[in-house]
């Protein structure tokens, strides 16, 4: 494998890395502030991807498309928190499983309903559809390294908005104590409503992005919401930065597992049975990480704070 | 008589009632319908002893399902194709019996439970909600990789494998078998709840520290609990993929996981026949409501977040009132 090749998984690695980072980030708030287990996020990633293909169907703007997506899934947020949510906040985990399970039947079934069971397309913008060379003669598409940059930006401006923003300090204290904060006179179902919409437009704004480089289709929120969970998991709940941390290497290990474990088997094995026990180990390298973070911090690298 | 154990009877006799009217009907469509609710039961019956009793909310059981499942698949498989199943310094053939087919699931699945309930309980709450679910996802993207076993696309088993004295091919006989099992689990379950093992597990579930301090280990309780709760989904596994005759990976699929905490939900969670009524609920909504749309599952999606919303208890606990307390 050439120093090049290598190079280009580590960025598509964290590539897949930072969109986790933004489905993640929104779990984990919600998780911090309101205690609540939300297994429709995924369901929200679906929902941006589908406005982001369905707003470039109709205009052709990839900007538009962006928009379209942060704001359906933010509405979309919105309105399940108001409607379902808001009643699990005391209910126990069991109860907040079954009824975001039940949000999922109802998303993905409605999606399917509206645009049919074939996976629509999203199309990436023409002046990012080619690659861009990097120091070192390197060619990367231009569109993936425009995710990674968007993600840490978003990622500068979450680490602000919790630091610095009076609606971040008033996040910060419901995650500490939250009859506290609702006697000091918050409006603590409108925070709860804001935290919501916000973790929701970021999982939709992640849709939208992964949408345009893979296929738009009912069901592709889930598989993303267990990988962060993992995330989540390694990082610490209620930790933007373990989310951070544990993205970027759940991203890692999970796209240079799937190039490296063959290789590695490749050295004392015939290649098709390399091949074949690499990538088989491969899809269990980020679960099997996630056991050895477990077997040494129970709670997750950033957690139990 | 407790409403509840009325309700627990006629729940139980239910299903024998609905397969021997089929049979008199000549419906054997509908035997099999009824067989597919008696084996979800069966797995939810297993995890209702981690999730009810122990307060264990798993959303990976379709691991210990699928484990079942391929268990059944792969021994099936060699036995077929008249290979061994592993053929080195030990040799060791597929096998088309029943039990010892279900022996193996139940191994299998006891011993992969004790290892995810090992790492899995060192959290709890949330963590072990996302842990568990992980760890179930593991396996179905194993399952997808592996191209020996056919991978993404499965194994199909062509003949239904044998049970000494039964014609399992015979829809009638082969839900005999597993409603006998169903059975069995079940009165074994309602010993288990009342046993010093069960008391104690549900003392755990209800206050850790105080069990602790009367000098049991919570961790033990509800590991061992896990592994049972693991094994039995396994069996179930095991049986669904012979009522099908084919077993791919969906049945790892963390949907199945979630289905198998609805139907605790639906019929009432920690209650003994909770699971059955849950399971029946279901294959009756998916058999009454898939002919009236393509979209069937999200009436159910509705129902069950009325259900979670408003009708806490299930059906059992709405039909019999909330005698046992879950919490």
């Amino acid at each position: 494998m050439t120093p090049i090749l290598l190079i280009e998984q580590v960025l598509n690695g964290l590539q897949s890395g930072i969109t986790l980072f933004l489905m993640a980030a929104g779990l984990t708030l919600i998780f911090g502030v309101m205690g609540l287990i939300n297994l429709a996020h995924g369901s929200l990633y679906m929902v941006g991807a589908f406005a982001a293909a369905a707003v470039a169907g109709w205009t052709g703007s990839f900007v538009l498309a962006l928009g379209a997506a942060l704001a359906a899934a933010a509405a979309a947020g919105m309105i399940i928190e108001m409607v379902v949510i808001r009643r699990l906040y005391d209910r126990d985990h069991l109860d907040q499983v079954l009824a975001t399970f039940a949000l999922i039947l109802i998303f993905s079934e409605g999606t399917r309903w509206v645009f049919g069971s074939f996976p629509l397309y999203l199309d990436v913008p023409a002046a990012l559809s080619g690659p861009v060379t990097l120091p070192g003669g390197i060619l990367y598409p231009s569109y993936r390294l425009l995710i990674i940059v968007i993600g840490l930006l978003i990622a500068l401006g979450l680490f602000q908005l919790i630091a610095r923003t009076r609606i971040g300090i008033q996040i910060r204290a419901g995650e500490s104590d939250r009859e506290m904060i609702a006697a000091l006179g918050v409006d603590i179902s409108r925070l709860y409503t804001i935290v919501f919409a916000l973790g929701a437009a970021l999982a939709g704004l992640a849709g939208a992005l992964v949408g345009a480089i893979q296929s738009v289709q009912v069901g592709m929120g889930e598989p993303v919401l267990i990988l962060a969970f993992v995330v989540i998991v390694i990082g610490g709940i209620g930790s933007i930065k373990g989310a951070l941390v544990g993205a970027l290497l759940v991203g890692l290990t999970d796209t240079l597992g799937g190039v490296l474990l063959p290789l590695l088997f490749g050295l004392f094995m015939d290649p098709s049975s390399a091949t074949t026990i690499g990538s088989a180990l491969a899809s269990m390298s980020i679960y099997i990480l996630m056991a050895l973070v477990l077997l040494f911090r129970p709670t997750g690298l950033y957690g139990g704070a | 008589m407790r409403r509840e154990t009325i309700l627990n009877t006629l729940l139980y006799l239910a299903m024998p009632v609905a397969a021997a009217l089929a049979l008199a009907l000549d419906e054997p469509f509908l035997i099999t319908l009824i067989t597919r609710a008696a084996i979800f039961a069966l797995a939810a019956v297993g995890l209702n002893l981690a999730l009810g009793l122990g307060g264990l909310v798993s959303l990976g059981h379709a691991a210990f399902f699928g484990i079942g499942g391929y268990a059944m698949g792969i021994l099936a498989h060699h036995a077929q194709t008249y290979t061994p199943v592993i053929d080195s310094w030990i040799v060791l053939e597929g096998t088309k019996s029943m039990p010892v087919i279900w022996l193996v699931a139940i191994v299998s699945s006891a011993l992969a439970a004790l290892a995810i309930g090992a790492l899995s309980l060192r959290t709890s709450g949330v963590y072990f909600i996302m842990i568990t679910l992980a760890f179930g996802q593991m396996f179905y993207y194993f399952a997808i990789s592996w191209p020996a076993y056919g991978g993404e696309d499965g194994l199909s088993i062509y003949v239904r494998n044998d049970f000494p004295g039964l014609n399992t091919l015979d829809p009638m006989q082969f839900f005999a078998l597993v409603f006998a099992i169903l059975s069995a689990v079940l009165w074994w379950m309602g010993r288990l709840a009342r046993a010093p093992f069960g008391l104690a597990l549900s003392a755990a579930r209800q206050n850790a520290e105080r069990v602790e301090t009367v000098g049991l280990g919570p961790f033990r309780l509800r590991l061992v609990a896990f592994v049972i709760s693991g094994a039995v989904t396994g069996l179930a596994g095991a049986l669904f993929a012979d009522l099908n005759r084919f077993v791919s990976p969906t049945m790892f699929s963390w949907q199945m996981s979630g289905e198998f905490i609805v139907f605790i939900v639906l019929g009432g969670v920690g209650r003994l026949f909770g699971p059955v009524a849950g399971a029946m609920l279901f294959v009756l909504l998916e058999h009454l409501l898939s002919p009236v749309s393509d979209f069937w599952l999200i009436y159910v999606g509705a129902i069950l977040l009325l259900v979670v919303l408003f009708a806490r208890g299930g059906l059992i606990g709405s039909l019999a009132g909330r005698e046992v307390a879950h919490g």
